[in-house]
């Protein structure tokens, strides 16, 4: 388990921020202590430095996990980020959507929120924005392969279309750790973008 | 080009396969079975020989005797003694008949006719018939089979159990000396019985029915030769049961209780499918009433329950989520808040967004038990040892609300997968997981506050998940297991730190019912370390047992807690809560010289010996198997060197050492030349080992220690304190000694 190097920790705030903005720190400044991040086996965990300072009793061989997995680093040093973030992320996010309730099971098991499912949104959604998808209820929908999304059309631009099918948010394709991530076929109108 | 259809040789086609299906197969076999039939069958012997019996008695009708002739009961040599119960309707009767109350009448009429009789009447028409449905009708068919028309005095219509009754008794006139070896309804009984009225009668037929005598040693021969009916075999299993628990009443005249229990066994293999091993060790367990119920329980799965994850939701709501989706449930029972028992569902439980969420878990009820025995607090550091999959290592992290630390272990790197899963499902942050092996944890961390250990076993309380176990297990693998679960439970008892504030308990939990893994792992615990029993906190549940067959264990075993498959229906289970009161490790107490070894308290740890040399990286879990293996034989030494603060009294024992030492066993091997060494010579082993000493010290890594050891290392060479001993001492170190026995005599 080592602290995260300069350039890895710059990717990966890029990657947040994306989602929760300046937030971050938020994240590291805890009321009940201080938390940080660490990386072990290329997968980078979230946790306090009390865990930490025990964590260190275990060799590295048999290190499994601690406390949170964020996610992780690929072979190119991109960063995914996991469904386990979701919790950490979710009261940080800058941009939500909210889902009807007809729609939540539908993006639960992985398909894009179309317009018509959309409850709210949050102003000034530029186009591409990573949000985080909540239910009507506010709790943060976690989805099949991925609950961060990405909004493909702005928000000014939303309120312009008419048909209510137009694609809102799409599932970032990202990896989940506990259920396997389905095929994804993108529907429409959009570029693929990378986030 | 297509088929040439010549009309003359058409044939005209009915109904279709199908459609004739659909009428059912009656039609179907209308077609095969006109031809055969009217003609009469030529009789088998039997038939024969019982159509001539009948013509003797004069009241069969003739149906029942032709509808006879496939030969009923066994044909083999077993049949003798091998008398399947009766059917209420025969079996070629049952065809025409439909009413079972038109045979009676039937037979009623012709019996009406003929009078009495039943001389012959004991053959087995009855018995030998009707083997397809053993119904037990209290000798009922057999009656009515002969077709004598019961009717009592008053010419009214007897109850079947009437006739029965009758018949019965002029049955056992006829019967002579035909011996059942069966348990079955057929009995032998004297004609005294003639005397009694129909009332007694009844009753007497009620009881002889009960009466249960053992095959003996051909029939039980011939039997394991040829298969035998599982029904069979269940009836003589409820019989023999019945007699041993009557023991004194019901038995049969010369046959010992063994001799029933060894047919029991026997029968209790076969019909349950387990082997001989097992099936004696749950009989010692369990009395033998009881063991069919648990035998039976294992055959049922347990119900379905879950666990509301309560950092992420409540009980209240999570059920209502789940019923709206369609699934049946209740809360399980007092003693759980968190609980919830499936009974149905239409979408499968494990794939819920509810599920995914993470606000429950799929999970046994007995394995709610050892953490609510546990009941960690906030802010605690708790070790789970076996962790895998996971689901108590989450109840513990909700129990303590996400604070704390605890660390989840399992010796087995695929199963840790699963709990890495269920720990971010579920939403647990202050975990941490790892893979070693349980007994190498006090080395790699120390100091907890409580631990859970719930040791691999041999799964004899999950048998209905598993029924592999019923053929699997044997002596060996128990005796294994009883190793590795007393290995482990002492490195568990030594990760636990018994000054902690809030804590310093250990769970013990296995899914076994066997007390070799159970009661006898935690009395040696008992033994060996500084622990005491303490409250469960689980208030139903059986009581461990405190002796056992040739065993006894400590009286406060009474404490801990047995949970049964048929009594509670949830998985065997057995919980143990311990409570450690001191971070030192006791030396043995095998020999009780007097003074010193009655103190368990300030008892010097116990050093291994190779290990010392080796150096403290060795110190681990070998060793601590080592240990165990040298305390006894060096209960002297340590006794010598246990000191209750004072260097004069260690002095003073010194000089008792080698008389002590005679008196005790002798150390094997290396160790006696070691221990010949120590005498006169304690105080400079202590100086010199403490190095090993803090190391090897179990559990003890708190900082605490550590300072006071370094503190005694200096302080050794000035004079000895002698709260950490030494026993073993190096190579030639003999001068040494004495040097330093020569200064503290000087000194003092």
């Amino acid at each position: 388990m080592r602290p995260l190097t300069d350039d890895e920790t710059k990717t990966m705030f890029e990657k947040l921020s994306k989602y929760i903005g300046e937030n971050i720190k938020h994240l590291v400044d805890r009321p009940d202590g201080t938390y940080c991040f660490r990386l072990h086996n290329d997968r980078v965990y979230y946790i306090s430095e009390t865990i930490l300072k025990l964590a260190t009793n275990i060799s590295r061989g048999k290190l499994v996990s601690v406390g949170t997995c964020f996610g992780k680093f690929t072979k190119t040093i991109k960063f995914r980020l996991h469904i386990t973030a979701l919790d950490f992320l979710a009261p940080y996010a800058k941009f939500k959507v909210w889902v009807k309730p007809g729609q939540e099971q539908s993006f639960l098991y992985g398909n894009h929120v179309l317009k018509s499912g959309l409850g709210r949104i949050t102003e000034n959604t530029n186009q591409y924005q990573g949000v985080v998808v909540y239910s009507m209820a506010d709790v943060p929908l976690v989805s099949w392969p991925s609950p961060f999304t990405y909004c493909p059309l702005s928000n000014q631009i939303s309120q312009h279309i008419a048909l209510p099918l137009h694609i809102l948010s799409i599932i970032q394709s990202n990896q989940s750790t506990y259920s396997p991530p389905p095929s994804h076929t993108v529907h429409y109108p959009i570029k693929s973008v990378n986030i | 080009m297509g088929r040439k259809l010549d009309p003359t040789t058409y044939v005209k086609k009915g109904p279709g396969r199908k459609s004739r299906k659909q009428k059912g197969a009656e039609t179907e076999l209308a077609k095969f079975l006109t031809d055969e039939d009217t003609a009469p069958k030529r009789l088998s012997s039997r038939s024969r020989k019982r159509a001539g019996k009948r013509a003797q008695v004069t009241k069969k009708p003739k149906e029942s005797i032709e509808k006879e002739e496939p030969k009923k009961g066994f044909t083999d040599e077993n049949s003798e003694w091998l008398k399947p119960a009766k059917r209420k309707r025969e079996v070629g009767q049952s065809d025409n008949e439909d009413d079972s109350d038109s045979q009676w009448e039937q037979e009623e009429d012709e019996g009406q006719e003929g009078g009495e009789n039943n001389k012959g009447k004991k053959l087995l028409i009855e018995g030998d018939g009707d083997d397809d449905d053993l119904v037990d009708d209290y000798g009922a068919l057999e009656d009515s089979s002969e077709g004598e028309g019961e009717v009592d005095g008053d010419g009214e219509e007897l109850l079947p159990i009437e006739r029965a009754a009758r018949k019965q008794k002029k049955l056992q006139e006829a019967m002579g000396q035909e011996s059942d070896d069966d348990d079955e309804d057929d009995d032998k009984r004297t004609s005294g019985d003639e005397d009694m009225d129909e009332d007694d009668t009844v009753q007497a037929n009620l009881d002889e029915m009960d009466k249960f005598i053992l095959p003996g040693a051909e029939e039980i021969a011939k039997e394991g030769v040829l298969l035998v009916d599982l029904q069979t075999i269940h009836q003589r299993i409820k019989d023999n049961v019945d007699v041993l628990s009557h023991f004194a009443t019901k038995r049969e005249e010369g046959k010992e209780r063994t001799e029933y229990l060894s047919l029991l066994k026997k029968d209790l293999s076969t019909y349950y499918s387990y082997n001989n091993f097992l099936i004696d060790k749950l009989l010692d367990i369990f009395p033998v009433s009881e063991l069919i119920d648990f035998l039976e329980a294992n055959e049922i799965q347990r119900p379905v329950t879950i666990r509301t994850n309560t950092l992420k939701t409540r009980r209240r709501d999570l059920a209502q989520a789940l019923i709206n989706r369609g699934v049946n449930l209740d809360p399980l029972g007092k003693w759980s808040k968190v609980g919830l028992v499936i009974f149905d569902s239409s979408v499968p439980i494990g794939a819920t967004p509810e599920y995914l969420a993470g606000h429950y878990m799929l999970q046994g009820a007995s394995s709610f038990l050892p953490v609510m025995a546990l009941s960690p607090q906030e802010g605690e550091t708790v070790l789970d040892m076996s962790s895998a999959p996971g689901g108590k290592t989450t109840y513990m992290a909700q129990l303590m609300r996400n604070t704390g630390v605890i660390v989840a272990n399992d010796a087995s790197a695929d199963r840790l997968k699963s709990v890495v899963g269920n720990i971010h499902r579920l939403g647990v942050t202050n975990s941490m997981i790892c893979n070693y092996d349980g007994r190498q944890f006090p080395k790699v961390m120390g100091g907890f506050d409580r631990v859970l250990l719930d040791a691999p076993c041999s799964g004899t309380g999950v048998i209905s998940k598993d029924p592999a176990v019923k053929t699997s297990k044997d002596e060996s693998d128990i005796q294994r297991l009883a190793h590795l679960q007393k290995e482990l439970i002492l490195a568990a008892i030594d990760s636990v730190n018994a000054e902690s504030p809030s804590g310093g308990y250990l769970v013990y939990c296995t899914c076994s019912i066997m007390v070799e893994e159970n009661e006898w792992v935690v009395d040696y615990a008992l033994k060996k370390r500084n622990v005491k029993l303490v409250q469960t906190g689980l208030d139903f549940g059986k009581e461990g047992f405190t002796r056992f067959k040739e065993r006894r264990f400590h009286p406060s075993l009474k404490l801990s807690r047995r949970f049964y498959p048929h009594s509670h229906n949830m998985d065997g289970f057995f919980v143990a809560k311990l409570k450690k009161f001191s971070n030192t490790v006791p030396t043995t107490a095998v020999e009780k010289d007097g003074e010193e070894e009655t103190k368990p308290s300030e008892a010097v740890e116990v050093t291994a010996d190779s290990s010392d040399e080796d150096g403290p990286s060795n110190a681990g879990s070998k060793n601590k198997s080592k240990k165990q293996k040298p305390v006894p034989g060096k209960p002297a030494m340590s006794q010598k060197t246990t000191a209750n603060g004072k260097p004069a009294k260690s002095i003073g024992k010194k000089t008792t050492n080698p008389s002590t030492l005679k008196k005790n066993e002798k150390p094997t091997g290396p160790k006696k030349a070691k221990i010949a060494k120590m005498d006169g010579g304690t105080v400079k082993v202590d100086g010199e080992l403490k190095k090993s000493n803090t190391v090897k010290t179990e559990g003890e890594t708190t900082k605490e220690l550590k300072e006071g050891s370094r503190f005694e290392k200096k302080g050794d060479k000035q004079r000895k304190s002698p709260m950490q001993s030494k026993k073993r001492m190096g190579k030639n170190k003999f001068n040494k000694l004495k040097k330093l026995l020569k200064k503290e005599e000087v000194g003092q």
